[in-house]
């Protein structure tokens, strides 16, 4: 199905999926004497949705980490736009238009829905402490211009009802779209989702994912998402990798996944007879 | 209007000014325990350092003079120079930013994810590294700061308000200094707030403040953030260092204040801008007129503990102080 690395493909519904965006280059990443990450290389491409499914522990939270610089692997490379991305911290990853959720769900529990979300414009505003105190005009005009994504995904995510509400005072499932509302006002190249549905009831689950496939086909963002619900992955991405145990045993369409007898059996388990 | 409640109302106002000076230093306090959750001890040390580097440079001392004397055999004291008070304080503002890298770079950044009781014990060794650090960059006797700060009671105000009460009454007596640091404490409270709320740095010591890995996540840097709240930090120290200076000189009890603004932190707030400025208020007046009204029956001196014990009132029915976030545990 992929010939060259930067020739793109299409997908089954008609999406035109372009060359690589991002590629992870034989990762190693280990915690003291346990390895969390076991030589992986795949690639994530401009404008797909990519799933990273596995059994608990299989490294797939690592990994992400990996990619958004809260870990940094002991081997490999990360590429990123055709060239080898430095040593970087977190925040210079967010910078460069990676943007993320958390498993856990890191929010500003102290802000309102709205303040939380236009942390998410942080990366965007350009004006200085001093152009900002003295500047009073430009530090406004960015304010409003900020003010007007934020709003755009607001309206998006149909969160408008809860926009002053404390963020502590939500419920799980409305924190989860926050924060994606957060990662979203970045505007960001690639967004990096840890479990986006966990924890939630079947309809959630179902807003969330028409929320995923309308922001990748609406603002063409580039998607790498982790998740266990089976039946949403497979609806959902266009290509997944498989990790088991740190090791990468699957990587293909869903179709050719769901076929892969390694996955079968890292999934339901195999007799040792 | 009997002599005795004129008393009282001017007792009060005076109240007011000396609170607005134990917000000041409370100010301090609450900026760095918000962005980083650091109970920072030395953070009268850091008024106390600011003024000492304020004398210093305003007189042409040379730094380290008793040091560099001693091992080379020198006599040098001073440049033999004064620098203008504008000019220095602006000085004294780098030295303080300076310190706030330092101990970002040395302290803070080899302590990330420690529990808070480290960080804490971290500032207490701050606080006497820099005790002796200031002393022995500056020298350790008493200097008198004078910045151009008016002092002296308000001769206006006394002879516009003598008309209130009897003969016996010859107006209110309020020190200008006192007036002066009111108003510059109301202009550096408001800048404050205005700054953390409308700018992007504000915004992001916010989100520190709230959750580091968060904060991370939407491409702020930890880093730059705690130097600049340090920085600021240290910029309040040196608006409280000059104000307590200026009134009772440039000695090691400078550093004490940080005492007062325990109490003063109690009643308002760990966390609250607002609540620091109330809670002085309320401490100054509070022991104040407590000292003018219960102290004689008691034989005086009131104002020494009176605010501990309000403090501690406060702790039995308010722990979270009147502004301070509220403590809830989902179970």
């Amino acid at each position: 199905m992929l010939d060259g690395a930067t020739e793109g493909y299409t997908t089954a519904d008609g999406r035109k999926i372009g060359g690589v965006m991002m590629e992870m280059k034989n990762i190693t990443l280990r915690f003291g004497g346990v390895v969390a990450i076991k030589d992986i290389s795949f690639d994530i491409r401009e404008g797909e949705i990519r799933a990273i499914i596995g059994p608990n522990g299989a490294g797939k939270s690592s990994m992400l980490n990996v990619i958004s610089g809260f870990y940094v692997p002991q081997e490999g490379e990360v590429w990123f736009r055709g060239a080898p991305r430095p040593a970087m911290r977190p925040f210079q990853v967010a910078q460069q238009g990676i943007a993320r959720t958390f498993q856990n769900i890191a929010l500003f529990e102290g802000m309102s829905v709205l303040d939380n979300i236009m942390t998410g414009r942080l990366t965007q505003m350009n004006a200085g402490i001093a152009a900002q105190a003295l500047w009073w005009g430009r530090a406004q005009k960015e304010e409003i211009e900020n003010r007007e994504v934020v709003e755009k995904v607001i309206d998006f995510l149909e969160i408008q009802a809860i926009r002053k509400t404390p963020v502590s005072r939500l419920p799980y499932g409305l924190k989860k779209r926050v924060e994606l509302a957060r990662a979203l006002a970045a505007e960001p190249k690639l967004l990096l989702l840890d479990e986006p549905m966990a924890g939630m009831n079947v309809e959630e689950k179902e807003d969330m994912s028409r929320f995923i496939l309308d922001v990748n086909d609406e603002f063409g963002t580039t998607i790498a998402l982790i998740e266990h619900d089976m039946g949403v992955v497979m609806d959902l991405s266009d290509r997944v990798v498989v990790m088991d145990y740190g090791k990468k045993i699957g990587d293909g369409t869903p179709d050719e996944v769901r076929n892969n007898q390694e996955v079968i059996d890292a999934y339901l388990g195999v007799s040792h007879d | 209007m009997p002599d005795q409640f004129l008393y009282a109302i001017e007792v009060t106002i005076n109240g007011l000014m000396a609170g607005v000076l134990y917000a000041l230093v409370a100010l301090g306090f609450v900026l760095i325990f918000k962005s980083s959750g650091i109970f920072n001890y030395a953070q009268g040390i850091f008024a106390l350092f600011a003024a000492l580097t304020l004398v210093g440079i305003m007189e042409g001392q040379v730094p380290f003079a008793n040091l560099i004397n001693a091992i080379i055999g020198t006599e040098i004291h001073g440049f033999g120079w004064s620098v203008p008070a504008a000019v220095a304080i602006v000085l004294t503002i780098g030295v303080m930013v300076l310190l706030a890298i330092v101990v970002e770079r040395l302290v803070l950044r080899h302590l990330v994810n420690q529990p808070d009781i480290i960080l804490f014990m971290a500032t207490i060794g701050l606080a006497y590294f820099l005790e002796g650090f200031g002393d022995l960059m500056w020298g350790s006797e008493i200097k008198t700061l004078d910045v151009g700060i008016p002092q002296g009671g308000s001769f206006w105000i006394e002879e516009n308000t003598a008309w209130l009460g009897g003969d016996g009454f010859y107006g209110f007596f309020i020190d200008r200094l006192d007036i002066t640091a009111s108003i510059i404490a109301a202009l550096l409270v408001t800048g404050l707030v205005l700054f953390s709320q409308y700018t992007k740095q504000g915004r992001a010591m916010r989100a520190v403040a709230d959750d580091h890995q968060a904060a991370l996540s939407v491409g702020i840097s930890l880093r730059f953030i705690w130097v600049l709240v340090w920085s600021i930090a240290g910029f309040v120290a040196l608006v409280a260092g000059i104000m307590w200076g200026s009134k009772s000189g440039v000695q090691f009890s400078l550093s004490l204040i940080a005492l007062k603004a325990l109490p003063v932190l109690m009643l308002g707030g760990f966390t609250s801008i607002p609540g620091a400025i109330v809670g002085g208020l309320i401490i100054g007046v509070g022991e104040k007129l407590f000292e003018f009204a219960i102290g004689p029956m008691i034989g005086g001196a009131t104002e020494n503990w009176f605010a501990y014990v309000l403090a501690l009132a406060f702790l039995v029915v308010r722990p979270q102080g009147l502004f301070g976030d509220k403590i809830i545990e989902r179970v």
